[in-house]
């Protein structure tokens, strides 16, 4: 592939980082309009994204590369890592991704924040966040990769606990840092791997050698590693503990980072490296294990959430674990296609969501609401498109992308990954159903359910924009080797393709389970016929481990983090302070106490005195005399 | 003039300190640390001097000043500067201003403590200059008293115990390396005359039987491992920081600390090659366990500079581990790590201090919420929280980073046990941070000032050059490079002669991808 | 006849050690000085009978040596004696224990 410098691919970056700046500094002062600002930073980043678009999609699809080198960071022997940008395809469409999603959500943000004391902060974390998003994307060497990839981490951590005052959310920021940094941590390690094998962290020189300077072995250690960072940021199982609780951020927050972009990163980063994914063989099966369980899992969690953004999130989990699967696959361009998809039905489940909450004043709880469709027309109709899109009927965008997984793994005789997805595939359908019916059918159940009004239109036009996207995306990619794919081939290779059960009667199937499934919860929570709440109890104990997710957390306190304590304790305080510094400290008391024993000798007596004088001197002549 | 610059940065604090002396009689306190202050501000304008001077790019000793002093024992003045001591150098003119500007609120015996303070500046520009051995160890000890008296006289609760601990623990190590010196002192008398020039003991050493080089080795590493510090002849840096005043605690662990790990490199590596390679091992087993211990030992302190004390132990021991690696990617980070570690871990002492003057506590259990009381700094300590913690775009990121790669080139095992220290100071920083930022406010808290014009003067130099060097590291590393590649050469010839190639491997990449 | 040196030798040995017993023993501070004379003294009747024996005129010379230091120590030791009885109404050498640790 024939590069080519581009002058203005910092633009892209700059823009959020300059209103991040401004408003960091001079928030206060702008008042309402630092929500402006904001916004305006991303949605220009996505005007010039669009430019850059065009320019990549005029050159043939070889050539589709424009680099820029804006200095060189690290220069120390022949190590060298340059502030390298880069924009091929996969960085486009990602980049269009962050930017579009990014931009409406800004928007939307305007009217959720209004009334909040810090309004100015809020709106800089948010450009820093798409600011280090972007950095994350258009990376051209795995360092650039990496600053992004730890700048999303602190942004997430300043936004999840960004009503720090309440101590749950500040915790829950801490726990999200400090788990995605274990995965970031393994990540490093596979970095100076790199850098060890390659003596370059330069994408295209990496890849480009790979073949040849790798063995299968090397391969395999440094892919686990990259992916490890992949799990910790993408919270899949086991380090996905850390996003249920970030739901305790702002619900843009949570729409924009954990749902759109920040948890997309590991996607993004597996489809990046496929190279050495590929290389190693036993790496995208790990891969491809992790995401199916981590789907499944999620999927059983989710059913059983009362709080509506924890649903949401559990739900991401288990989408994300569906990406991880496509890419397990080698279908990397249906694992993108998937991402994108998800990142404008996901967004839009959260900013309903978040209208919702709005005009329930803030009650989060499944159990008091019902019957909001009448309040809340708007947010309903975008909220119904995007659960319907994500439960896979047609042709919304979420059918192509989920029907796509499954027809791969289909088709290249995984037959268990099959049968396994569409069953998570079913319950996912499961819980949106119930989500959608618990909130927005039947009769309210509480007060706030009852005064609930619609959010104002700052907030739901960005939410009928979404819609018409989740509406439409799915012209993007109709099949696993549509039009996405084959924009995407020269980064991500060809799909895999194989043989299997024709279009019909996979799509058959996947619809067929789906509409059973909203059937049934229809029937259920949304019918009136049935008390979903005894249905519940009925079930016990599983709902119960299902909302603990299956007591992870729990598990993960016991085992690892009571002991950790205890052994930093007994470091501490009895290795450190009792045997090391007892050691220190028992050589100044020794000393003391041979000084104390010492000067007994000086009595004050001058007849002693005289006596040691005489003994003495008898001493010296018997030694001269036996010397003589 | 030009001639005789590292002179005059080296005793400017001095003259300052007598200078505060002739007029402390008469002088207020406010003047004497306003007197201080341009002491130490001029130095650092000199110092700025001999960064012009400096060619980047030269491995050897530059700005070299020689003058005899008993010619004959072989003893003389003589001061230069490399790519290694040249940063060092200034990280040391640029923190003591700062110090003094944070040390604007002491009370007591003003200008003595300013006297003290200057004076120490001098010794410590002494021993990153000095280039004869006997003069080296003279500022060495030198150090000692100023410190001692700074942390004893004007520290907090348990001062005097740290104090005595300080002098006499890192006084015990010294003595070996006194032995050591007088040794090669002793045998450098044949042929020519005896010397305690550094840059002519090479060779003296260079001819020393084995064993001989190695008990060498160790007397000169004992000392100096004590300063750094090394586990385990670290207990005395909590006690010392925790008692210390703000402005004490920030020069120890932003220079003091420095004095170790310089000597290390500077010494051990080029008077005793091969020893150095005969206890790479052992040294480096040592700093992985400093790393690790270093950062278990704060995760569960609770007073917080102690916490930071120990972060210090763990942020040093990278530093060993980085030199003790003989590749330039470690050294380079190593050095690298000194200059970092100088300025974050010095900001969170600022920072801390700054939050004690404030409410008279260093114990995190008793405080809470204070992000909503003092946004601004608050704010500005959780910038340094992640600085510390190794966030890229900030300075300490690339000196890690560097160290680790460095690492990885010979040891898979030390590379990964290093990064663990990643996630363990993530857990510290940010846990302590919650403790004392976020969640519900005390009473007596609530109406705290937010950071006075003076504050923001002492934390915005150095929260500014945290930012720089951390998308900017080639300011620094440009002329660290040469020294340090001259260094590791010495004791690990590089297989293709350019030390380097040491590190990284041979295999190339192919020519385009290179921008 | 001569007298053999070595009764000369005896005789000095047995007024040292006279001297050395009343040095060790005594509590007044002027007994000790007077046993410190007669240790003195015997010395110097030791030396006078070497030079004798040897027919050298150093061993006098030595002895008068001696008598000028042992002058010379009286009139110190006896003036801080004086001295510390005008303060402590004694000269009870135990009651000047201040040296002490």
């Amino acid at each position: 592939m024939v590069s080519q410098a581009h002058g203005l691919l910092w633009l892209l970056p700059a823009l959020p980082l300059l209103g991040a700046v401004v408003n960091l500094f001079w928030g206060r002062r702008l008042g309402r309009y630092a929500g402006w600002l904001a916004s305006a930073t991303v949605i220009v980043a996505f005007g010039v994204a669009l430019a850059l678009m065009s320019q990549l999609l005029a050159k043939p699809a070889e050539d589709r590369l424009f680099v820029q080198h804006l200095f060189s960071w690290i220069e120390v022997g022949r190590f060298q890592v340059g502030a390298d940008l880069r924009l091929d395809d996969l960085s486009m469409t990602m980049v269009l991704v962050v930017t579009g999603v990014g931009a409406l959500i800004h928007v939307y943000a305007i009217g959720y924040m209004a009334n909040d004391p810090r309004y100015g902060r809020f709106f800089a974390y948010m450009n820093l966040f798409v600011f280090f998003m972007l950095m994350l994307v258009l990376g051209g060497n795995y360092l650039v990769l990496y600053l992004g990839w730890e700048g999303v981490g602190l942004c997430s951590y300043l936004l999840i606990g960004f009503w720090f005052d309440v101590p749950e959310n500040a915790e829950a920021a801490k726990k999200a840092f400090i788990t995605t940094r274990i995965g970031d941590t393994l990540m490093l390690v596979g970095l100076a791997l790199i850098v060890f094998r390659f003596g370059t962290l330069d994408f295209d020189a990496v890849f480009g050698t790979a073949g040849s300077v790798l063995t299968k072995d090397a391969a395999t250690v440094i892919a686990l590693l990259l992916f490890a960072g992949a799990i910790g940021k993408s919270a899949q199982v086991p380090l996905h503990v850390w996003l249920p609780d970030a739901m305790a951020g702002p619900t843009p927050v949570s729409a924009l980072i954990h749902a759109a972009t920040m948890v997309t990163a590991g996607v993004y980063l597996v489809v990046r490296s496929h190279v050495l994914f590929e290389l190693s063989g036993v790496a995208l099966t790990v891969v491809l294990v992790v995401g199916l369980i981590t789907a499944i899992y999620a999927a059983t969690c989710a059913i059983a959430q009362q709080d509506i953004k924890r649903v949401l999130a559990y739900s991401t989990i288990s989408q994300l674990g569906f990406m991880f699967m496509a890419a397990g696959m080698r279908a990397y361009a249906v694992a993108i296609f998937f991402l994108v998809a998800h990142a404008f039905y996901k967004a839009l489940l959260f900013l309903g969501a978040g209208s919702v909450i709005h005009g329930m004043h803030d009650d989060q709880d499944l159990r008091d609401m019902g019957g909001l469709r009448h309040a809340m027309p708007i947010t309903f109709a975008t909220f119904a498109i995007a659960a319907l899109a994500q439960a896979g009927v047609p042709p919304l965008a979420g059918y192509f992308a989920k029907d796509a997984v499954l027809e791969v793994a289909q088709h290249t005789g995984r037959d268990a990954v099959y049968v396994l997805g569409s069953l998570a595939a079913f319950l996912s359908a499961f819980y949106l159903g119930r989500m959608l019916f618990l909130t927005f059918f039947g009769r309210a159940r509480s007060d706030a359910a009852r005064d609930a009004h619609e959010s104002p239109p700052v907030m739901w036009v960005p939410l009928a924009i979404l819609g018409f996207g989740v509406a439409t995306a799915g012209w993007l990619n109709t099949t696993p080797e549509g039009r996405l794919a084959e924009f995407l081939r020269e980064v991500t290779g060809l799909g895999p393709g194989g043989n299997g059960l024709g279009v019909l009667e996979l799509s058959g199937i996947a619809v067929g389970l789906s509409l059973a499934a909203l059937a049934v919860t229809w029937w259920i929570y949304g019918s009136g016929r049935v008390d979903p709440f005894a249905f519940r109890e009925r079930l016990e104990p599983f709902p119960r481990a299902a909302l603990h997710g299956w007591y992870v957390d729990r598990a993960y306190d016991t085992v690892l983090i009571q002991p950790a304590k205890a052994a930093a304790w007994i470091t501490a305080y009895v290795v450190d302070a009792r045997i090391i510094d007892g050691f220190v400290n028992a050589i100044g008391f020794s000393v003391r106490r041979l000084a104390d024993r010492g000067r007994v000798v000086q009595t004050g007596f001058v007849r002693s005195y005289a006596l040691v004088l005489f003994l003495g001197a008898v001493l010296i002549l018997l030694y001269v005399g036996v010397r003589l | 003039m030009s001639g005789h610059l590292l002179t005059i940065t080296l005793l400017l604090p001095l003259f300052g300190a007598i200078a505060l002396l002739i007029v402390s009689r008469i002088a207020s306190d406010r003047d004497a640390r306003i007197v201080a202050l341009l002491a130490a501000l001029i130095t650092f304008a000199v110092s700025l001097l001999v960064l012009r001077d400096f060619q980047t790019g030269e491995p050897g000793f530059q700005l070299v000043e020689r003058a005899s002093w008993v010619p004959s024992l072989g003893l003389s003045y003589l001061v230069g500067v490399d790519g290694i001591s040249l940063w060092l150098v200034l990280l040391t003119t640029f923190l003591f201003p700062v110090a003094i500007l944070a040390s604007w609120k002491i009370e007591t015996n003003v200008a003595r403590y300013m006297v003290t303070m200057l004076v120490l500046e001098t010794a410590v520009l002494g021993t990153f200059l000095a280039l004869d051995l006997l003069l080296f160890f003279l500022f060495f000890e030198a150090i000692l008293v100023p410190m001692y008296l700074i942390i004893g006289g004007w520290g907090s609760g348990n001062r005097v115990y740290a104090a005595i601990k300080f002098f006499l623990f890192t006084m015990a190590g010294s003595a070996f390396l006194l032995v050591g010196i007088l040794f090669l002192y002793a045998r450098s008398g044949t042929p020519g005359p005896a010397t305690f020039d550094f840059t002519q003991l090479g060779s003296v050493a260079a001819g020393l039987p084995v064993q001989t080089a190695r008990w060498l080795f160790l007397a000169f590493f004992v000392a100096f491992a004590v300063k750094v510090p090394l586990f385990p002849l670290h207990t005395w840096l909590p006690d010392a920081h925790t008692e210390a005043p703000t402005a004490g605690s920030v020069l120890l662990a932003g220079v003091l600390l420095k004095v170790g790990t310089y000597g290390l490199l500077r010494f051990n590596l080029s008077l005793f090659p091969e020893a150095s390679r005969y206890f790479a091992t052992f040294v480096s087993v040592l700093a992985v366990i400093g790393i690790i211990y270093g950062a278990v030992c704060a995760l569960i302190q609770s007073d917080v500079k102690r916490l930071v004390a120990y972060s210090s132990v763990s942020h040093l021991g990278f530093v060993v581990l980085g030199i003790f690696a003989f590749t330039l990617q470690g050294a380079t980070g190593g050095v690298l790590q000194m200059v970092n570690h100088g300025l974050a871990t010095g900001a969170l002492f600022l920072l801390v201090g700054m939050v004690y003057e404030r409410t008279h506590t260093r114990e995190l259990s008793e405080m809470g919420g204070l992000a909503s009381v003092m946004p601004w700094l608050l704010g500005a300590f959780l910038f340094v929280v992640f600085a510390s913690a190794g966030l890229p775009g900030l300075s300490s990121f690339v000196g890690e980073f560097l160290v680790i790669v460095g690492t990885f080139a010979v040891s898979h095992l030390f590379g990964s046990l290093a990064a663990t220290a990643v996630i363990l100071a993530a857990i510290y920083l940010l846990w302590s941070y919650q403790r004392v930022a976020y969640g519900p406010v005390r009473e007596e808290h609530r109406h705290l000032p937010d950071l006075s014009g003076r504050e923001v003067a002492v934390l915005a130099p150095v929260l500014a050059l945290l930012l720089v060097f951390g998308v900017y590291p080639k300011l620094l590393t440009r002329s660290i490079d040469p020294s340090a590649c001259a260094a590791v050469a010495q004791v690990q010839p590089a297989p293709a002669g350019s030390c380097a190639d040491v590190g990284v491997p041979a295999q190339q990449v192919a020519a385009g991808a290179q921008p | 006849m001569r007298t053999p040196v070595a009764y000369y030798l005896m005789l000095s040995g047995i007024l040292f050690m006279l001297g050395t017993v009343g040095v060790l023993t005594r509590k007044n501070a002027l007994l000790i000085f007077m046993s410190v004379e007669l240790q003195l003294n015997a010395v110097n009747l030791s030396l006078v009978a070497f030079s004798r024996l040897h027919n050298d005129l150093t061993g006098q010379v030595l002895a008068f040596f001696s008598m000028v230091v042992a002058a010379a120590e009286v009139v110190v030791g006896l003036a801080i004696i004086v001295a510390i009885y005008r303060r402590r109404r004694s000269v009870d050498v135990d009651d000047v224990r201040e040296l002490r640790w």
